[in-house]
């Protein structure tokens, strides 16, 4: 997960589809996220590189729409609606999973144990 | 270059005394002399400590009173003393040992010959420009072209000049010796023969071209004059550079070491002569140092003497060649197996003596506490009201005195210190302390901490004769490196010097605006 700056950055990513949900007058997702380019990059416990300054969860909700559609603790979020979301700051990570007008976001997330299951189903064949 | 320098060095300016030896005589004799006026003694044997008043024996038996005459010194024999009323103290005996034959006569000239020639030279220098203004007066004073008011100004400036010469010369030249070096001061000698050069030469000068040919000029002859009296200020100030100045930037860092107990003291000193740098070592030895205490050795060399005193060699397979070093590997072996049991020993007699001397320090202390509150100062207004009681300080202190005698005098048995302090100076201590309003405990301190030999009388200022043993020639400077030792009769002091390496100091600058600060935050948020 970790960059080189003025390369594209690949990684195995797995897609989320979460349905907000109405509480009141909020609509909420049920995750915290953490991070930001803005952000300390080296008190972040889940990343590896700690200077690695993403967006990462950091706490999901039990029985939030979040951990029902498979979002895990420690998961990076790579895009949000197609929004690119490794390189923003963490309001603006903020702005772009709270809008009002959207009830589902689509998240691209990357995780460590995806390249290790993606490297065995290879070695498998 | 001699290798060892210990009693050498003379020269026609040998301004130093001759040697050690009649320093040593004289000191000994001193001592001789004033031992009954002592009131104490040093050996160990001879404990006795005797009141001022004691009658003065003869000098040449050195005999010491057995006796104390005051009996209030806290108990009443303290001496464990010889037989006879001759008994000899210990450093009577080694003061024996250094006595050597010569004439005492020429001790005290010897020390005042470098005083003699510099009083000469200065004599000399004031001579010869008067000399030279004056003699073409007197001898042709009738050819003599008169010269207004610039040689009026010459005269003046030479007056002036030579008046600052003169005080100059004195402030610099004329001091009381500090010291008798080994060889001769070689900067100083330098100087001498360099003002006594420039004099020969101006007086041949002189001779040649004023007096026999009558020179008519004397405009020039007193310029001649006041050309002399420039050069012996610039040599004045060539000597106060070379003595006074150039030794002053500190370029040698010295570690001086004791031999006997180890005590360790730096000090930085400028480019110097070893006998030089000697000299100022030891003038910070008598106040940095604590004074050495030989009793408090002896614990050590008796437990080192039981390491091989029950150690004898027996060779039981006859003679072998190898039979000497056999036997020392041997005992080393032997001593190196006891040695497990007497650490243990001397673990348990250290924490012995530590309580020991803690407990009578507990009973000094409140002793003197409790002396002190008897007596106070008289007050202004009492002092007009008919006198009672009043003492000088003198009798405040015998009277106070005898209720600590006692506890100083075991706390001083016990740390070993009771021959450096005797009785008449542990009173006139006491009084000092009362007339300068000072606490108990300020009195306390001189007998609690070992002080540095200044703080003693003089029965303690024991060497004033010292040997400095050196490899390289004591005139030759300092360098990286270059050890000596300086001996006393009982201790060595060892030196060695470090050269203070060259320090490279750069520059780094800082923008006074350059000092911004962000925050590191770490916020999470819940969506």
């Amino acid at each position: 997960m970790s960059f080189i700056p003025g390369q594209p950055v690949t990684a195995v990513v797995q897609r989320i589809e979460i349905q907000k949900l109405r509480e009141g007058d909020n609509l909420i997702l049920g995750f915290s996220i953490g991070g930001g380019i803005d952000q300390d990059a080296c008190q972040n416990p889940f990343s590896e590189d700690k200077a690695d300054k993403g967006i990462y969860v950091t706490r999901v909700s039990k029985g939030g729409p979040a951990e029902v559609a498979g979002l895990r603790i420690g998961d990076k979020i790579m895009q949000v609606n197609g929004w690119d979301m490794t390189m923003v700051t963490h309001d603006q990570a903020r702005k772009r999973l709270t809008k009002k007008k959207e009830d589902v976001v689509r998240l691209l997330i990357t995780r460590k144990s995806l390249e290790e299951t993606v490297r065995q189903s290879m070695m498998q064949h | 270059m001699d290798t060892d320098s210990i009693h050498s060095g003379y020269s026609h300016h040998s301004n130093r005394s001759r040697g050690s030896n009649k320093q040593s005589e004289r000191s000994s004799r001193d001592r001789h002399k004033s031992h009954s006026r002592d009131s104490s003694s040093r050996s160990d044997k001879n404990v006795t400590i005797s009141a001022s008043s004691a009658p003065p024996q003869q000098p040449d038996q050195g005999s010491a009173p057995t006796d104390a005459q005051d009996d209030n010194w806290g108990e009443t024999t303290t001496a464990v003393t010889g037989t006879s009323d001759h008994s000899l103290s210990q450093e009577d005996l080694a003061g024996f040992g250094k006595e050597t034959d010569g004439p005492v006569e020429k001790l005290n000239c010897i020390r005042f010959l470098p005083l003699a020639l510099t009083l000469l030279l200065g004599l000399l220098v004031l001579v010869t420009p008067l000399s030279f203004l004056v003699l073409p007066q007197v001898v042709w004073p009738e050819r003599l072209q008169a010269c207004g008011t610039a040689c009026e100004g010459l005269f003046l400036s030479l007056a002036f000049k030579l008046l600052i010469l003169l005080l100059a010369g004195w402030a610099l030249f004329v001091r009381p010796t500090r010291a008798s070096l080994p060889r001769i001061a070689v900067f100083r000698a330098l100087l001498g023969l360099l003002t006594l050069l420039l004099l020969l030469s101006y007086w041949l000068f002189f001779g040649v071209r004023i007096l026999d040919s009558q020179e008519e000029n004397y405009h020039g002859i007193v310029q001649f004059a006041v050309s002399l009296v420039d050069a012996l200020l610039f040599i004045h100030y060539l000597a106060v550079v070379l003595l006074e100045i150039r030794h002053l930037q500190p370029c040698f860092s010295l570690c001086v070491v004791r031999s006997t107990d180890g005590e360790t003291h730096h000090y930085n000193l400028g480019q110097l002569s070893i006998q030089r740098a000697a000299l100022v070592i030891l003038e910070h030895y008598y106040k940095d140092f604590s004074v050495h205490n030989p009793a408090l050795l002896t614990a050590a060399k008796s437990r080192a003497a039981k390491h091989l005193a029950g150690l004898k060699v027996y060779n039981v397979d006859g003679a072998g060649s190898d039979a000497a070093t056999a036997q020392s590997r041997a005992k080393i072996a032997a001593a190196a197996r006891q040695r497990d049991t007497s650490h243990n020993e001397l673990y348990y007699e250290e924490a012995e003596h530590d309580r020991r001397v803690r407990k009578r320090k507990a009973r000094l202390v409140v002793a003197v506490e409790e002396a002190f509150t008897h007596v106070r100062r008289l007050q202004e207004e009492e002092k007009k009201k008919p006198p009672g009681d009043e003492m000088d300080p003198r009798e405040a202190a015998q009277a106070i005195f005898p209720s600590m005698a006692r506890a100083l005098q075991k706390y001083l048995r016990t740390t070993r210190q009771q021959h450096c302090h005797s009785m008449d100076s542990i009173q006139a201590h006491l009084a000092f302390c009362i007339t300068n309003n000072m606490t108990p405990k300020a009195f306390l301190e001189s007998y609690l901490m070992a002080g540095p030999t200044l703080q003693y009388g003089r029965e303690c200022w024991q060497t004033r004769q010292w040997t400095l043993v050196s490899e390289a020639s004591v005139t030759s400077p300092l360098h990286h490196g270059s050890e000596f030792q300086l001996k006393s009769s009982d201790f060595s002091l060892v030196v060695t010097s470090k050269a203070i390496p060259h320090l490279k100091l750069s520059e780094e600058y800082v923008h006074p605006k350059s000092h911004k600060f962000v925050l590191q935050l770490q916020s999470e948020t819940s969506v």
